[in-house]
């Protein structure tokens, strides 16, 4: 087990959890980094009924198959990014998570054809919440942003500002985050990105006072 | 001061709140509602600028977007914008406005002197006098700018802030008059995501300026009714200030919103102006019409305005624009105008009709009003230094061509007035219609270009489409936008209203009309009198007629050589006239004639918000390797690699880009280097298929790499150029890890993706982007392997288990880690790559560690040197997508037993000539001198070029190891011509001499790296 606290995260030298302590107050936008997820792409024909059931006894719920949106558990969430294509996402930040996770898919997979890569730390994730949060990240990207179209559960690869993204809007927003009004985005960005996609989006928050939380 | 000329009551301000500002320098004070235009005239100022050409007097023209006179520089310093509308600057305290285009003085310009030359500057006169000498035109031009002026820049950069951003909907509105309000809540009725635009302050748009009833009620009630019932809908999002400038293919559209422009304290979150790039499912374009002058003798002098516009100031800014008004009119819609005008407490001296007849419901009633209509008659002349004090009057002859009683004084009559105010009809804001590529057709009743067959998704509502009457733009509107909803795939009834049924209204239009397009005068055309057709660009009648006499067919040359529509009002009040007097003199019949192309914008935007965030730190994304906070802390200098940032090389306290470099150079050959190679791109290449897909993307062979193993590859394009080159290691069976350079990254993974889909479907091989996965911290140098030795327990680093191009794993500096032993320098080498959020412990215990060995971290700069001394390319310095793996030497790498991509190119007979530019080294004769990269070779030297070139340096340095210069070279048959003399002529006259050396200046062999 090597130790957890060596690692950085993406953003750890702008003390966002410092900034973090203060109240929170009427923002339209609350931030923060949620770092080190353990995230694995996966690669698999979904014709492929045998493995795909595979992945459903392994994870207790099926991969998503309609385009953009997700699919998952309290411990797991699945990611539709193409049509043979997912991200399975481990929410928290333990270090083994990556690869215990990707053992688990190789596992599971054992015997068919698929492409199972650690790729959590490549990125970070910017969770961009509040009830502005959808007029935030409409400035810097081209999907539609509206209730009626980037609905509860959805995911996307985009753009935003000149970082190419993953968005991953909750379904639930209780649970995404407690006390939070609003929807509850969260943003993975490449790590080499996220300085960058963090002062923007602050910068282009201002109008709506953006709040930085721990 | 006193608002001399505000009626007592009335109108849409709030005499609660008066607003002081300046104009050229004097004090005024307006109401909250007042434009910048309504409150000069409610202080009697009409005269607001000269003429861009001959520097005329002008005045305030219209009451909207379509002002060609009254611009104005509004602001000063940093916060200054010229050519501002005065009709749509919403007055705000303290605002300070002056006029352009005049010196020394508005009231005394000198460059008026070019009125009184005008003979000598006719159409075309810029063309024709300065196209000779051709060297000169530079000074001509300063010279002529100067004169013309369009307003001044700001003196400092802009300190406003501006947004941008995306928006969709399922209906956009253009224009919130009484058309665009009934399509908005039409659209809306249906629960459609509605954007409603409206480039005023306020919705109602010539409601706002006009006295109606609707439903029995004043149009204003309905119009606030319209809006609280849009407000209270969820899915209604209403933009005022804001204009849809531009629409463009599939949809698209361009809109300015102006924020804070009209706030006298403008909060510092907001930004000043944002740009919305929406896309619409459909649009309703309700841009209503514009006015048109008439073309008469002296047209232009201030007090001079728009029947429509006249109304406008009475009816909502409650300002009286004159006393004594003559009404000049071809239709009946002025009537109306002239009605309001006298209510107001203007006299109407009389209203001159072109009509020989006039007739229509708003004639009557101002004949029963007892205004003086002179039937059949027209303005021929005006008089009135900085505002018209009288007026001529003649009557015209039945064809409209002359008036009757021929020349002379005594046919006419004088009337004295300080107010004109004309009409001589409608066009339709068919802007944004034609914009979109929609078709327009000329109406030949109505007198104007109306939209034909649309090109997208648009409907049409209002006066745009030819509906000039209230209730019919009531009624269209309604329709477009149940039509627009329906269409965007939103189904009506759930909440169905009786507000569907258009309310009851009159619906008078301006007809009937009599086009007369020049209006006679007793002068002959252009002497004595302008018949303006562009006011803002000072082009006449006798200018067009002039072109045309020239031998100019085409409208669209006509519009370029007499500048006719050019101007920042893109020619709104003007255009119709000129095409319908371009095409009376041709004799053709109007639509052939055709109209200019509109273009985007409708009116001006700011480059501010174009540009929006996209600036300074933000102008472009900027990529940091885990490890950058160190370096920042370390006093590196960074070099832009792509968008990346990268250690350029670290200078200590007191040392040049030269020592430093050295220094980090020396270090790596003589103990131990550092550095930070994770941007390096990085491939996951997983499948059965892997190897195969390998062998057909790079020249080499891969079937044999064992695992565990690493092999140097170099990727050609199809064109057998050379395009990538990088390290590929064989992780597992069927699993590979692929590096390219660090610019290339994403170039090389769609390269291969595109192969993998669509040429080679059926390989078993998938590929994923790992390039920010890992940190790669690369030690390089003779105590490499030492100081890797106290880091790690579990890897074996002796010669046998891991040599030069092997792989191993473990824990170093107790981090899980991957060891390549791969070198770059020539030194050996090991890239330890390790998950990325380890990446900076891991640098930080390399350094502590490496400190008795003196590690030096090294930059991009010393890399360079270090790899250039061992003649290792770079992909991009030595090659430039024209240079093959021949002409580098690398005929070692081409496998002979399988197929490649580019291998075929190679054959072809120009790749085999012995003539092409081959990599060499090169040495200067004088060991000092670098050579400049990118400096061309020849081998005989001339007095001055052209000389014949024979090749180019591609790389250049000065070594502290060699203790010289040295550089690589791409020349012509280089690899035959070792040890010959070729010269650099540099620029400023001095020239190197070289000798030309094979590519490897140390270590030929390889023995420092396999150790």
């Amino acid at each position: 087990m090597v130790e957890a606290y060596l690692r950085q995260s993406a953003l750890a030298h702008l003390g966002l959890e410092g900034r973090g302590a203060g109240a929170r107050g009427a923002a339209g936008v609350a931030m923060s980094e949620r770092p080190h997820r353990g995230i694995v792409n996966l690669r698999l024909d979904p014709g492929n009924a045998e493995a795909m059931a595979a992945l459903k006894a392994a994870f207790g719920f099926a991969l998503p198959a309609a385009a953009n949106t997700s699919a998952g558990n309290t411990d797991t969430i699945a990611l539709w990014l193409g049509p043979d294509e997912w991200w399975l996402v481990v929410p928290g930040p333990e270090p083994e998570a990556g690869p215990a996770l990707a053992e688990k898919l190789r596992a599971a997979l054992s015997g068919h054809f698929a492409a199972v890569t650690e790729v959590g730390e490549s990125r970070t994730c910017i969770r961009v919440a509040g009830p502005r949060a959808r007029a935030l990240l409409q400035k810097g990207c081209p999907l539609d942003f509206h209730p009626r179209a980037f609905v509860a559960g959805a995911c996307a690869q985009s753009i935003l500002a000149k970082a190419a993204v993953t968005f991953h809007l909750f379904a639930d927003e209780s649970a995404a985050q407690a006390g939070a009004e609003g929807p509850v985005f969260d943003v993975y960005v490449a790590r080499s990105f996220a300085e960058y996609l963090w002062a923007w989006l602050e910068d282009a928050g201002a109008e709506y006072d953006v709040a930085v939380v721990a | 001061m006193t608002q001399r000329f505000r009626l007592p009551e009335g109108g849409l301000i709030d005499r609660a709140k008066p607003l002081g500002f300046r104009f050229d320098g004097t004090r005024y004070q307006g109401y909250a509602g007042d434009s910048l235009a309504s409150a000069l005239l409610a202080n009697g100022v009409h005269l607001v600028g000269r003429s861009f050409k001959y520097h005329r007097p002008r005045g305030i023209f219209s009451a909207g977007a379509e002002e060609p006179n009254a611009l104005v520089q509004l602001g000063a310093g940093a916060r200054s914008d010229a050519n501002m509308r005065a009709t749509q600057v919403d007055l705000v305290d303290g605002l300070t406005a002056a006029s352009q285009n005049c010196w020394p003085s508005l009231g005394f310009d000198l460059g008026a002197i070019n009125n009184q030359l005008s003979r000598f500057l006719p159409a075309g006169f810029y063309y024709k006098t300065f196209m000779w000498p051709a060297a000169l035109w530079m000074r001509y031009e300063w010279v002529i700018r100067h004169a013309a002026g369009m307003g001044k820049v700001p003196d400092a950069r802009d300190p406003d802030h501006y947004d941008k951003t995306y928006a969709h909907c399922d209906v956009l509105v253009a224009g919130a008059g009484p058309a665009g309000l009934a399509a908005a809540l039409a659209a809306s009725e249906t629960g459609a995501r509605v954007i409603l635009a409206e480039q005023d302050g306020e919705l109602g748009g010539a409601l706002l300026g006009l006295d109606e009833t609707i439903d029995g009620a004043p149009a204003r009630d309905w119009v606030a009714a319209a809006r609280a019932e849009l407000e209270a809908r969820e899915s209604v999002t209403i933009l005022t200030r804001t204009t849809v400038y531009g629409y463009f293919d599939h949809n698209f559209l361009g809109l300015l919103e102006r924020v804070t422009d009209h706030l006298a304290e403008k909060p510092a979150r907001l930004p000043r102006h944002r740009l919305w790039k929406l896309r619409a499912k459909q649009v309703v374009l309700a841009t209503g019409a514009i006015e048109r002058p008439l073309v008469f003798s002296d047209n232009d002098r201030p007090g001079i305005m728009l029947a429509g516009a006249c109304q406008a100031y009475v009816n909502r800014y409650a300002v009286k624009p004159g006393s004594k008004a003559v009404v000049f009119t071809n239709n009946d819609g002025a009537y109306g105008a002239a009605l309001d005008l006298a209510a107001a407490g203007i006299e109407i001296a009389a209203i001159v009709d072109l009509r020989p007849d006039p007739e229509g419901p708003a004639t009557e009633r101002a004949e029963a009003a007892g205004l003086p209509v002179l039937a059949g008659h027209a303005i021929i002349g005006t008089r009135g230094d900085q505002r018209v004090d009288q007026v001529r009057i003649a009557r015209i002859s039945a064809d409209g061509a002359s008036i009757v009683g021929g020349a002379g004084e005594g046919a006419a009559q004088t009337i004295d007035c300080d107010l004109v105010a004309v009409s001589g009809g409608w066009s339709p804001t068919v802007h944004l219609f034609s914009q979109s590529r929609g078709k327009i057709r000329f109406d030949a009743e109505l007198g104007c270009f109306l939209p034909g067959d649309a090109a997208q998704a648009t409907h049409l509502a209002g006066a745009c489409n030819g509906a000039f009457g209230l209730a019919s733009c009531l009624q269209t509107g309604f329709e477009a936008g149940a039509q627009a909803a329906k269409a965007a795939g939103l189904k009506p009834g759930k909440r169905r209203r009786k507000i569907q049924k258009a309310p009851e209204a009159s619906d008078d239009g301006f007809l009937p009309a009599r086009w007369t397009w020049l209006v006679p005068s007793d002068r002959p055309l252009g002497q004595g009198g302008k018949h303006f057709v562009d006011l803002q660009n000072d082009v006449t009648a006798a200018d067009l007629k002039l072109a045309l006499r020239e031998g100019y067919r085409s409208v669209e040359h006509v519009k370029r050589y007499t500048t006719t529509g050019m101007g920042t009002d893109q020619g709104k009040t003007g255009n119709v006239n000129a095409i319908a007097i371009i095409a009376e003199t041709q004799g053709r019949p109007i639509p052939e004639v055709g109209v200019t192309t509109f273009r985007p914008p409708y009116t001006a935007v700011t480059f501010g918000a174009f540009a929006g965030r996209d600036i300074e730190d933000l102008l472009d994304a900027t990529r940091r390797t885990p490890i950058h906070a160190w370096h920042q802390r370390n006093g590196a200098v960074f070099e832009d690699v792509g968008q990346w940032k990268r250690p350029w090389y670290y200078p200590k306290a007191s040392e040049s880009m030269h020592d430093a470099v050295n220094r980090e150079v020396k270090a790596v050959r003589s103990s131990l280097g550092v550095v930070d190679a994770t941007t390096l791109g990085k491939i996951d290449i997983q499948g059965k298929d892997a190897a195969e897909f390998l062998n057909r993307m790079y020249t080499n062979a891969w079937s044999k790499l064992e695992v565990g193993k690493c092999r140097y590859g170099l990727m050609l394009g199809e064109d057998g150029m050379v395009m990538d080159d990088g390290v590929t290691a064989r992780l597992g069976e069927h699993h590979y890890l692929m590096t390219t350079t660090t610019g290339n990254a994403a170039p090389v993974f769609g390269h291969l993706e595109e192969f993998l889909q669509t040429e080679w479907p059926e390989l078993e091989v998938r590929l994923t982007s790992v390039t920010e996965q890992f940190a790669t911290v690369s030690l390089a140098g003779p105590n490499a392997r030492r100081l890797l030795a106290e880091l790690t327990q579990d890897i074996e680093l002796s010669a046998n288990a891991l040599p030069h191009m092997g792989l191993a794993r473990g824990r170093v500096a107790g981090i899980p880690a991957r060891v390549f032993r791969v070198s770059f320098t020539g030194e050996m080498s090991f890239e330890i790559n390790v998950r990325a959020s380890y990446g900076l412990a891991l640098w930080q215990a390399v350094m502590t560690a490496g400190e008795k060995y003196d590690i030096t971290p090294y930059g991009t700069e010393a890399m360079h040197v270090l790899r250039a001394e061992k003649g290792f390319i770079i992909v991009g310095q030595e090659t430039d997508g024209s240079v093959t793996p021949l002409d580098l030497g690398m005929d070692w790498i081409l496998s002979k037993n399988k197929d490649f991509i580019g291998k075929r190119s190679l054959t072809r007979p120009d790749m085999l000539k012995p003539d092409r530019k081959q990599l060499v080294g090169l040495l200067t004769e004088d060991p000092a001198e670098v050579l400049p990269e990118g400096a061309q070779l020849v081998e005989t030297v001339l007095a001055k070029p052209p000389m014949v070139m024979v090749g180019h340096v591609s790389s250049s340095y000065h070594s502290p190891n060699l203790e010289r210069s040295f550089a690589l070279a791409m020349i012509k048959g280089g690899r035959g011509k070792m040890g010959q003399r070729v010269f650099a002529p540099l620029q400023g006259g001095k020239t190197l001499a070289c000798t030309i050396t094979g590519p490897v200046f140390l270590d030929p062999e390889g023995e420092r790296l396999r150790g």
